[in-house]
């Protein structure tokens, strides 16, 4: 089925190396993520799936000790480039982080914030982008007659359709998802995988999750990782039904991991 | 097994005991010292007070002087501490992560912070009022915001560092610079912790006797001229409740009343606003 779907690269990774410090904590990663579709990283703690996304928008720059080697090209152009603009790429390349992180403002301003640093909309066309945003988050209709108060006075499944309203009101490209559901109930993960699906008719998506049930259930494709290297990669039925190499199987099965 | 189980409750018994005969020897004392100004002071609080001037022995007077050079200089001396502070504290916190300017900037902001207040008073004497050649408001307000400064500086950094490095990250990520994601999302989420910081400062330098004594010294008369000797209310306590006139000791017991509840009432007030705010995280 996904075969039959038209496979444009999106985010091409080149020999793609990290450091922690001395520690190096991705191995010679290769991989290619396909455009407007979901691709879900999955592997045991520490094998390096968060670390790998988030050298997507460069997120690493903000510690000084980390740094990363190789290529990262977005739509052809290499994004660890040294001349390559941080803020200009983290509009392109929006992310949503594990715990929801409304910021101390009202809901609409959460939502403007993003906005504002790249456009100057009118006060009407402000409008119509956060309700659209809001909409698209599935977010619209609980908190259309609050848009004034607070973020963080929201559940906690709000707060993160928020986050993901503020992410995609900036209109990025990709969407990088960090364990976005691990610190959510059950009604409210299945809101959020809901809205993935959704999403990916405009965004291409890259989720790290735990939850290897959540990965068969909203990616395309699944990439494995342990200890640093990419061990599998491929459309996410394959992967789960019929893994190419024994450690997949073992971790996918539960024997492992 | 249980005679274990029986000793801890014992031992439990025991702190709990100790820790609450801790607190009332505290509290006795605090009380205490209410009592007594309540006592002496409120006797005092009478509309003389606060509309007229201190007097000379032996005649009516109230302390309408010393509350206003006491208002203008914390008001200046916090005005000019508090941007200082903040400024300095946000570096600390935000940007002092790397290099060798921010430990040695913390590491004499904790000299200045314990650093006795006399010393203050005598500093700004030797390097302002000794070449003005006269005491003034100003200095006055300038040694009471040198104590503002690393109080502020304290507070906002730890207050910034109570802020979960995600919002920050989460702030960077939508591609916002630096300074952008500083002055509205992470100064904005500390904001009650510092506020809290500032007014605990103003409690602290309302009560400052000694930085005063050197600076502004004091005044018998009405003064709004920031650059003439500046009457104040724990100078003027100082002197009154020194004198052998039992006019002048109701005055400084009426103004030790005024100052400790004042303080009281800023304490109070920071507080309530600190718990209200962090309720709502």
């Amino acid at each position: 089925m996904i075969a039959e779907k038209n496979i444009t690269p999106k985010l091409v990774v080149r020999d793609l190396n990290f450091f922690y410090g001395e520690y190096r904590a991705l191995k010679d990663i290769n991989l290619t993520i396909p455009e407007k579709m979901v691709t879900a990283f999955i592997g045991p703690s520490g094998c390096g799936k968060s670390t790998l996304l988030r050298t997507f928008n460069r997120m690493y720059q903000l510690y000084p000790k980390q740094k990363a080697t190789g290529e990262i090209l977005l739509d052809g152009n290499n994004l660890l480039d040294k001349r390559q603009d941080l803020n200009m790429l983290r509009a392109k390349v929006g992310m949503v982080f594990q715990k929801p992180t409304p910021f101390p403002m009202s809901i609409y301003d959460n939502i403007a914030f993003g906005v504002k640093l790249y456009e100057k909309l009118s006060r009407h066309d402000m409008d119509e982008r956060v309700e659209w945003a809001l909409k698209k988050a599935a977010l619209w209709n609980e908190v259309k007659d609050k848009l004034k108060q607070s973020g963080t006075g929201l559940s906690g499944g709000q707060q993160q359709r928020l986050c993901i309203a503020r992410a995609i009101a900036v209109k990025p490209q990709v969407l990088l998802l960090d364990e976005p559901t691990s610190a959510l109930d059950p009604i409210s993960t299945a809101h959020i995988e809901k809205l993935i699906d959704e999403l990916k008719e405009d965004f291409t998506i890259v989720i790290v999750t735990h939850n290897m049930q959540q990965a068969a259930r909203v990616s395309d494709f699944t990439a494995y990782m342990y200890m640093g290297d990419l061990i599998e990669f491929g459309d996410t039925s394959t992967v789960f039904t019929n893994p190419k190499r024994k450690e997949t199987e073992d971790y996918i099965t539960g024997r492992f991991g | 097994m249980f005679s274990l189980y029986n000793r801890r409750r014992l031992i439990n018994f025991i702190s709990l005991g100790v820790s609450i005969l801790a607190m009332l020897f505290g509290l006795f004392w605090l009380g205490w010292i209410l009592l007594t100004l309540l006592e002496h002071g409120l006797p005092g609080l009478t509309p003389a007070l606060f509309s007229k001037m201190t007097p000379p022995p032996g005649s009516d007077g109230g302390l309408l002087n010393a509350i206003a050079g006491s208002l203008m200089m914390t008001v200046l001396g916090t005005l000019i501490g508090t941007p200082i502070g903040i400024l300095a504290g946000t570096y600390l916190a935000e940007f002092g992560q790397r290099g060798w300017l921010a430990p040695i900037t913390r590491f004499i902001n904790d000299v200045l912070l314990s650093a006795p207040s006399i010393v203050i008073g005598l500093f700004v004497y030797e390097v302002y009022v000794v070449h003005v050649k006269h005491f003034s408001g100003w200095a006055g307000a300038l040694a009471l915001s040198i104590i503002v400064i690393p109080v502020v500086i304290r507070t906002t950094e730890n207050m910034l560092r109570l802020v979960p490095n995600t919002l920050r990250e989460a702030a960077a990520a939508l591609g916002a610079p630096q300074w952008k994601v500083i002055n509205f999302v992470t100064l904005r989420a500390a904001r009650a912790g510092i506020i809290t910081g500032i007014l605990l400062a103003v409690a602290r330098i309302s009560g400052e006797t000694a930085p005063l004594l050197f600076t502004s010294l004091n005044n018998q008369f009405w003064n709004g001229d920031m650059d003439k000797p500046m009457a104040n209310l724990p100078v003027v306590i100082f002197q009154f409740a020194m004198s052998p006139y039992e006019d002048w000791q109701h005055l400084a017991w009426a103004g030790a009343l005024l100052i400790t509840f004042s303080v009281l009432t800023l304490n109070i007030v920071a507080r309530v606003m600190f718990r209200q705010n962090s309720n709502h995280h």
